[in-house]
């Protein structure tokens, strides 16, 4: 095991399953043998605010935050917050993005517009950008919730980390009565190139 | 057996381990989850308290009787609680008691960043600050020893990064039971009139000189020499940016931050070459190191506003830092009220009728924002009804009727009610209105005396704000449908032009309550996009569902998401041309 700490940077929409994406990753580090570190705000991001969480695992974690430009996954759920947080990633750092754009309030009343081509100005900035198309593939594996495990397959495919302690994880997480369609799910994200 | 655990749960662990019995609190982002987790317990007992003084009354209650308790709030909630905390450390305990304050350095959601550290200097209370989960389990329980070792209530201080962040947690055993509850009458202890505690007061400056010392020798105050030359104190959440941004440095870690290991800390400096004291908000420990004749730098290279992370630490201490990739500037995403949430209507006259509008804590501090835009003033819970009065009292006739105060149910009943009587007895001509969404909605939906259930989900008796008012005196109180629009325009605007009190109820829940059979939402509606004129009056309420699309018709037309809307009917009362119907 190196001493290298790997650093993941959720981001997102309120609402959205950020925070149980992130459960998810952690517990499978865990699982995995890893120290793991997990650090979000929330309290008023169920209203539709902007979500980040950070998770850490290594041989050992100080900071459950992530430091600036050293991110290397950056995982977002949309394409405007995922730009908006790129400067935490390091360069050359990966990106795995939802294909999908919510207004915020701003955009909704028609004050201001949402900012055109983001998906392309990720890919511009980070070449190593995988664009999903979440909410297809999740109505494909069964319920458009299932975005989130979609894109965590996806995830998953770039870090090291055996499959047995994702599915463990998601097992452990995820309420019965959702597990098969989330399973299919994050194997299809997980088929992504 | 381990597990991740955020600080909360840990903290709720540690209480559990503790052999805690009470457990009571008023819910404040971010310490609420604590209670929210011991109630996995049966063994506990936990309730939500109407606020933050009540909350450290019942835990003392327990506590004299001998059972051990855990009370938590968040920062500014122990300003609520102070005076009954004052006393205590006077008194001391019979079983532990302890009390977590939970900060929130840069305000993440906050009315301001106080330092609860001072509160432990100024009490007179020793204060644990845990720096990861595993030790806001192991504090927890050391919190209770030293609580009931040197008799006195302990607080343990979280802040934001640690209550909401997880980690790896190694978990133990209940203890058996350290003992049983019953009565001790002991008032030279429990009484503090004056003669008992000028007794008392001795006894307490005698304790912080014997904890300072012997918190010399604490595992929990720990030295970390390792080869670079400089050494740092530092505690809490601050203890791991530095060992992440300095990993060199050699540390004295501080578990205990009040009172300070003065020995300790001498030893500590003499051994290093250059002293930092690296801490988030006051100079709390830098002043006191300072003041013993040390030394040390701290707040000339770190803010004294905002939470800290790695590379503020390192630019602190001139590192070079990461490249950033720079981006363009974004429309902000601040948090809304929900579709269909209940107070649009009601912010939404107000801004109409050109209210002056006395704010409170909570959801509706959202109808600050455009293009509700329906409140003036917001400082603390429960202030909004008596800060109107205090404006009536020097405003003209008229201008005092432009005076509304707006508050929750839950924040009513916390400390807005005591306003209330204020206003009725001192004549304070200004209309309240009581927004009783029948839960305590921004920290998450706890319940509350409004809502007819207890935290560990018993039904119990539900207040009537209605008889309650009137009992207080509140001669016109009156219970209105705030979704219906009209009927929220002529009865505040009524209200307002009554030159004494008067109360309106509204009586719509909160859409996320998640007790079923109280929030019914309607059938999503749709635009008419022939009848469309793009005039925008139903963007006028600012709700998440109702999208401005530009490039459509002439003007541009709305658009309301289907799977957004919870069908309150709001926006089509705002449509002159009926476009907003029913979808079919
Ligand atoms: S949580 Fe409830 S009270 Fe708060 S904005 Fe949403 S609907 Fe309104
Ligand atoms: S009916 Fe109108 S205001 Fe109410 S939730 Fe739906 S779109 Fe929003």
């Amino acid at each position: 095991m190196s001493d290298k700490v790997t650093n993941i940077v959720l981001v997102g929409v309120g609402g959205q399953g950020i925070l149980l994406a992130a459960e998810i990753l952690s517990e499978t580090f865990m699982l995995a043998g890893f120290d793991v570190k997990k650090s979000e705000i929330h309290g008023m991001s169920q209203r539709g605010g902007s979500v980040v969480s950070h998770v850490r695992y290594g041989k050992e974690v100080f900071s459950p935050m992530v430091p600036e430009g050293e991110g290397d996954i950056l995982f977002g759920f949309e394409l405007m917050e995922s730009y908006r947080y790129l400067s935490l990633l390091k360069p050359g750092g990966a990106v795995v993005v939802n294909d999908l754009c919510i207004a915020p309030p701003a955009v909704l009343v028609g004050q201001e517009s949402y900012p055109a081509d983001m998906a392309l100005k990720i890919q511009e900035l980070c070449p190593d950008c995988l664009l999903v198309d979440g909410q297809n593939l999740a109505i494909q594996a069964g319920n458009a919730r299932a975005a989130n495990t979609v894109l965590l397959g996806a995830v998953s495919k770039r870090l090291d980390i055996e499959e047995k302690y994702w599915i463990e994880a998601i097992e452990k997480m995820v309420p019965k009565k959702a597990l098969e369609v989330n399973l299919k799910a994050f194997e299809m994200g997980r088929g992504l190139k | 057996m381990k597990e991740i655990l955020s600080g909360n749960e840990a903290i709720a662990r540690g209480a559990y381990e503790a052999g805690v019995k009470v457990a009571c609190a008023y819910p404040g982002t971010p310490s609420t989850e604590i209670l929210e987790n011991t109630i996995r317990y049966r063994e506990i007992d936990s309730s939500w308290a109407t606020n933050e003084k009540v909350a450290l009354e019942v835990g003392i209650g327990a506590s004299f009787v001998g059972a051990r308790s855990l009370v938590t709030m968040k920062h500014v909630g122990v300003n609520v609680a102070a005076d009954p905390l004052f006393t205590l450390s006077y008194t001391g305990v019979n079983g532990g008691l302890v009390l977590v304050c939970a900060d929130d350095p840069e305000l993440h959601s906050s009315q301001n960043e106080q330092d609860s550290r001072n509160y432990a200097k100024f009490a007179k209370v020793p204060m644990l600050e845990p720096a990861d989960s595993q030790e806001c389990l192991e504090f927890t329980k050391l919190a209770y020893e030293i609580s009931e070792k040197y008799d006195t209530p302990v607080l343990l201080r979280t802040t934001t990064r640690i209550s909401h962040s997880k980690s790896v947690v190694n978990m133990g055993e209940r203890t058996d039971l350290v003992r049983e509850a019953k009565i001790e009458k002991n008032a030279a202890k429990f009484v503090m009139l004056p003669g008992n505690a000028r007794v008392r007061h001795v006894v307490v400056e005698d304790r912080t000189v014997q904890l300072s010392k012997d918190g010399c020798s604490m595992p929990i105050n720990r030295v970390e020499m390792r080869e670079g030359k400089i050494g740092v104190i530092t505690s809490g959440i601050a203890y791991q940016h530095v060992r992440e941004a300095l990993p060199e440095a050699s540390v004295l870690k501080l578990g205990m931050v009040h009172p300070l290991p003065f020995d300790l800390i001498r030893e500590f400096a003499a051994k290093v070459e250059k002293l930092y004291v690296v801490e988030e908000l006051d100079p709390f420990i830098e002043e006191q190191v300072k003041a013993i004749g040390i030394p040390v730098i701290g707040k000339e290279i770190i803010s004294i506003c905002g939470e800290l992370t790695p590379g503020r630490v390192r630019k602190a201490f001139g590192l070079p830092e990461n490249a950033a990739t720079a981006v363009e500037k974004l429309p902000g995403r601040p948090p809304n009220m929900c579709p269909g949430c209940p107070h649009r209507g009601v912010f939404y006259t107000l801004n109409q009728l050109k209210a002056y509008v006395s704010g409170d804590i909570g959801c509706y501090t959202l109808g600050f924002m455009p293009p509700l835009s329906a409140m003036d003033t917001c400082v603390c819970m429960g202030a909004s009804i008596g800060m109107a009065t205090g404006a009536v009292k020097v405003l003209s006739p008229e201008e005092r009727k432009k005076v509304v105060a707006v508050i929750g149910d839950s924040t009513f009943l916390h400390t807005g009610i005591n306003g209330l009587m204020d206003m009725v007895y001192n004549k304070g001509a200004a209309t309240v209105i009581i927004l009783d969404n029948r839960i305590t909605a921004m920290t998450g939906r706890q319940e509350n005396p409004g809502s007819g259930h207890t935290l560990m989900n018993d039904p119990t008796n539900a207040v009537d704000f209605e008889l309650l008012c009137k009992a207080i005196g509140v001669k016109n109180v009156r219970t209105i449908n705030p979704l219906d629009l009209d009927e929220c325009r002529t009865v505040i605007s009524e209200e307002m032009e009554r030159p004494e009190t008067s109360v309106i109820i509204t009586d719509k829940p909160c859409v996320l309550i998640k007790r079923e059979g109280i929030f019914k939402a309607g059938a999503p509606l749709q635009v008419v996009e022939e009848s469309c004129t793009g005039c925008r009056a139903c963007l006028k309420i600012g709700c998440p569902a109702i999208e401005w699309v530009p490039s459509s018709g002439k003007k541009g037309k709305a658009h309301i998401d289907p799977l957004l809307c919870n069908g309150c009917d709001v926006c089509s009362q705002l449509c002159k041309f009926s476009a907003i119907q029913e979808a079919k």
